[in-house]
């Protein structure tokens, strides 16, 4: 963190105008997902949330995430939610029973986490400034510090993702009954 | 190869990102006309060819050899009624075909076609861009073209093309697992994910020291990581929705598949020029990955000019074109497998078996580090060996078990339907109607209403 070198927010680079448009993209997307009737719609609005996520990880250099984001959310995540859909049902068109009951307490909850975090980050960071380096975005950077200083909790969430494998595997066999 | 030690170094990373606009202009154009002439001419190529192996001559009315046939077609899907069916979601199928050919033509952008050449007096890499991890961006790429499968066939609003794009989803999504996978080996020994860095990495094999002998490795990985290549080639064929894997649009059962609502149109052109996008994409892959890129091959290789200048842009069309061919032989030789056929080809079969390699790679890299606690190694490896071993051994029992549950409950399954025909209740079709068995339904009509009788004795 560099704190001699903080450049005005009055006057904001290419960059920091790129990442605000990319966040609002994002968050208006995000809102459509919620907001729109149509479910296979809000699939694809998931999609341009995913993409806006991935040009603010680009933007920030990160150019390892961002293309990891865009194979594993873009491509992976949203289609099996969209074959999952298409599996079960697909409508064409406006669902009038897509609305929740609960959508004021939704509203409140999420306001919250997002009041929450923002307090969080203001706090942590106030006007610390860190200047965008290529290199911190490369692979192989982010390789050693997940494989030496991070490598407990990958580890630890590597075992928690397989024992989520596993039991996705015993919940969708029915060859396989529990003990009574 | 392994003369040319001293082989060219093309260029690396630092080099990209200096080019003047109209350079990178210049190398765009190229890239979209290079693609559009090789869809026309590889459209006709394969039809020309696939008409040779199977004994007929193929298009040769339209130009000389029929060399016109592919222009001609492309210009009677332009003239054609764009038609629109009424129920459809109007945005996603316009959309559709758009979101499947833009990332077909995105992919290209890091291909490496040659070395530093001279363009209008800029030094250039013959590569319009690259990137510490474009080859992630190719796969994420072809992820993104998924859509285009997925949207076409939900947005038709018909069976057959919601089937063929829940198809090729599934068949898309496990096929690039076991892509990915099949590429680590690369990456293990390139030590990159740029593209023009695999290429470099290949100019020149190592040597491996065993016991005081240095034995020099061949330097195009298609030799040393042969079962990456093998997977390779498999999930290639998947990933482009290929003859053995067309499923998406298995004429026979789907009719045109995800693609069966757009009327032969401007927008059905985009799906082939998409289709044969992918092809050229994933060949070019496999070229810089596994057949040392733009190099030049062994016996041109022996001539110092064959790695500079505009020449590997020769030699690497020389290798697209046989890569495309080889599409094509595949296409002639192979019927289409059944879909759990390939499921169970893609996750039980090539899934697990590169990630065994992965493993086996990565061990011998380890034991080839200088300085490495080799003991620990190899005591990791003799675990692993025995733990495999063990696996092994009680997989391979429980599974004889099964196999004899299965055959014994198959044999009473037939006993019992020898017996009595009418059990087992399946759902399709009935083979034991009266008139397979030469009983005539004259009995059942007479017994029926008189009127239905007389107008089906008329039928």
């Amino acid at each position: 963190m560099n704190l001699d070198a903080v450049p005005s927010y009055l006057t904001p680079t290419g960059q920091e105008i790129v990442f605000l448009l990319l966040g609002a993209v994002a968050v208006g997307s995000a809102l459509l997902v919620v907001t729109t009737r149509q479910l296979v719609h809000a699939a694809l609005w998931l999609v341009v949330t995913f993409g806006a996520l991935a040009g603010c990880y680009l933007v920030l250099t990160a150019e390892f995430v961002a293309w990891v984001q865009v194979l594993i959310y873009v491509g992976a995540v949203v289609v099996l939610l969209l074959f999952g859909i298409m599996l079960t049902r697909a409508p064409i068109g406006r669902s009038p029973d897509l609305d929740s009951g609960n959508r004021v307490l939704a509203a409140v909850v999420a306001l919250a986490t997002a009041v929450l975090l923002v307090t969080v980050v203001i706090d942590g960071f106030r006007t610390a400034y860190a200047p965008l380096t290529e290199v911190d975005g490369a692979a192989k950077t982010i390789g050693s510090s997940i494989f030496r200083t991070w490598v407990l909790p990958f580890e630890a969430l590597s075992v928690l993702l397989l024992a989520a494998l596993i039991g996705a595997i015993v919940l969708s066999r029915t060859d396989i009954r529990g003990r009574d | 190869m392994t003369t040319m030690l001293a082989g060219p170094i093309g260029p690396s990373l630092a080099d990209f990102g200096k080019d003047p606009w109209w350079i990178s202009l210049i190398k765009a154009v190229f890239i979209f006309v290079f693609l559009m002439l090789g869809v026309l001419f590889g459209v006709w190529t394969e039809r020309k060819l696939i008409s040779r192996m199977q004994n007929r001559y193929g298009p040769n009315r339209a130009g000389k050899f029929g060399l016109l046939q592919s222009v001609a077609d492309g210009l009677k899907m332009g003239l054609k009624e764009d038609l629109m069916p009424r129920t459809v979601d109007r945005v996603v199928f316009f959309l559709a075909p758009v979101i499947i050919a833009v990332p077909a033509f995105l992919a290209f952008s890091i291909v490496p076609f040659g070395p530093m050449v001279s363009m209008f007096g800029v030094q250039t890499p013959l590569q319009l861009t690259d990137l510490p991890v474009a080859v992630l961006f190719v796969l994420a790429m072809a992820s993104m073209g998924v859509y285009g499968i997925v949207l076409a066939g939900w947005g038709s609003r018909s069976p057959y093309a919601l089937l063929g794009g829940l198809r090729s989803s599934a068949q898309v999504i496990s096929y690039e697992i076991a892509m990915a996978l099949s590429l680590v080996a690369v990456f293990l020994f390139a030590g990159t994910l740029s593209t023009s860095e695999i290429v470099n990495a290949q100019a020149a094999g190592g040597t491996w020291e065993i016991g005081g002998l240095s034995i020099p490795l061949p330097s195009w990985y298609v030799v040393m990581l042969f079962p990456s290549f093998l997977i390779y080639v498999v999930t290639m064929l998947g990933e482009t929705n290929r003859v053995p894997f067309d499923l998406p649009e298995g004429e026979g059962e789907l009719v045109g598949g995800f693609h069966t609502e757009y009327s032969s149109s401007l927008k059905f052109a985009m799906f082939m020029l998409a289709e044969y996008v992918n092809m050229f994409t994933v060949s070019a892959l496999a070229i810089t990955m596994f057949f040392g890129g733009w190099q030049a091959p062994w016996p041109i290789s022996l001539w110092d000019g064959a790695n500079t200048g505009w020449w590997p842009m020769l030699w690497f069309f020389g290798k697209l074109v046989i890569a495309f061919c080889f599409f094509v032989w595949v296409r002639a030789s192979l019927p289409r497998v059944r879909y759990d056929q390939l499921m169970a080809l893609g996750w039980k079969l090539l899934i697990p078996i590169s990630l065994a390699w992965i493993v086996l790679v990565a061990t011998v890299r380890a034991l080839r580090l200088e300085g490495g606690d080799r003991t620990l190694v190899m005591a990791m490896l003799g675990v692993i060996v025995v733990v495999i071993g063990v696996l092994y051994y009680a997989f391979d029992t429980s599974r004889e078990r099964k196999k004899k549950d299965q055959q014994a409950q198959v044999r009473e399954e037939f006993a019992r339907l020898r017996n009595e025909p009418t059990a087992g209740g399946f759902p399709v079709p009935p083979l034991d109607l009266p008139h397979y068995h030469g009983v005539s339904s004259r009995p059942a009509v007479t017994r029926a209403d008189s009127k239905e009788v007389t107008s089906e004795a008329k039928v």
